[in-house]
């Protein structure tokens, strides 16, 4: 007799735990698949500079965030305060990749809003997007001195991320 | 008059052009059809409700672009899924593959058909011995025969 109450009631309970947990989650973040793995190679010219060019090997032995951006993206602009701040810190140096945007209003954003970084790749096509699974602009990667990636972010930078994940990550990165 | 000429045919020239940027694709009706086939059976990250082959999204026009390139590379398409899937992950795909992270989501639906047999089997089992509770004995059986018979 008591079965006949307490089975459905666990039924329920576990039917809710799976719910909560759907609830928190966000379908939109997608794990990538290049975390622990090397970050794809690319040469794409400067953003600033079409005749000087960017490669991810320039950057072999420090740890760097890569940080996708464009300028007619609306998450990016919300973002960009948090990457100003960031790049005060100084804790590592910040690459930009403009991502399928235009030169002249890319530029014109970060003189307007500041540039928050080292240096700005620009990729026309979004074929380097590609190969690092870009698939909603703003997305940050950090990576380590072995080239490898560690983190990767999907949307805005939040300053609870700067602090709580990316800040601590990078000093551990660092330490290594 | 050269002007005029001249301005005509770019005019007349121009819906035309347009057409050709809007269909870049049925070059070749051999790549389309098999960028269709994998495109279908993938997932557009943009709008993940729609197919790579359905989705207006920016990323999903590129990525079909990638993908024309790797056809005409001769890239099999065994070869093409994992490139996606190296870049975007197993959520890409629509059928996911077999491998022990996806165990329970292949395998899940079985075990809880199990489940539900089993329930079944107790149920009815149990249910038949409760039946055989009700046996009456011989002098209610009697008591029965006798009120039906009042009855008539």
């Amino acid at each position: 007799m008591k079965a006949k109450f307490i089975i459905p009631l666990i039924l329920f309970a576990i039917l809710v735990a799976f719910l909560i947990a759907g609830l928190n989650h966000d379908p939109h973040e997608v794990p990538s698949p290049l975390i622990n793995k090397p970050a794809p190679i690319f040469k794409v010219s400067q953003l600033g500079n079409p005749s000087a060019f960017f490669s991810p090997e320039e950057m072999k032995g420090q740890v760097w965030i890569l940080n996708v951006w464009a300028s007619w993206c609306v998450a990016c602009r919300e973002e960009h305060p948090v990457l100003v701040e960031m790049s005060k810190l100084k804790m590592a140096p910040l690459i930009g990749l403009d991502y399928k945007d235009k030169r002249s209003e890319a530029m014109a954003m970060l003189e307007s809003r500041g540039n928050p970084y080292t240096l700005s790749a620009f990729d026309a096509d979004g074929r380097v997007g590609i190969d690092y699974g870009v698939y909603g602009v703003p997305e940050t990667y950090i990576i380590d001195k072995a080239g490898i990636i560690r983190f990767k972010q999907i949307g805005p930078i939040t300053p609870e991320v700067l602090e709580k994940t990316i800040d601590p990550l990078i000093a551990q990165l660092n330490k290594d | 008059m050269r002007k005029f000429i001249l301005a005509s045919v770019f005019l007349l020239a121009s819906p035309i052009l347009l057409a050709n940027e809007a269909t870049p694709i049925a070059d070749d009706p051999v790549v389309e059809q098999r960028l269709i086939a994998i495109s279908e059976e993938m997932r557009c990250l943009v709008c993940q409700n729609e197919s790579l082959a359905g989705s207006r999204a920016d990323l999903a026009q590129d990525l079909r672009q990638e993908i024309r390139g790797l056809i005409r590379q001769g890239k099999t398409d065994d070869e093409i899924r994992a490139f996606m899937v190296e870049r975007y992950g197993d959520f890409v795909l629509y059928r996911p593959p077999v491998k022990p992270i996806t165990w329970l989501l292949w395998i899940g639906p079985f075990i809880i058909l199990l489940g539900g047999i089993l329930a079944l089997l107790l149920y009815v089992r149990r249910r038949g011995d409760m039946t055989k509770k009700i046996l009456l004995s011989d002098v209610e059986n009697e008591r029965i025969d006798d009120l039906l018979r009042e009855d008539k």
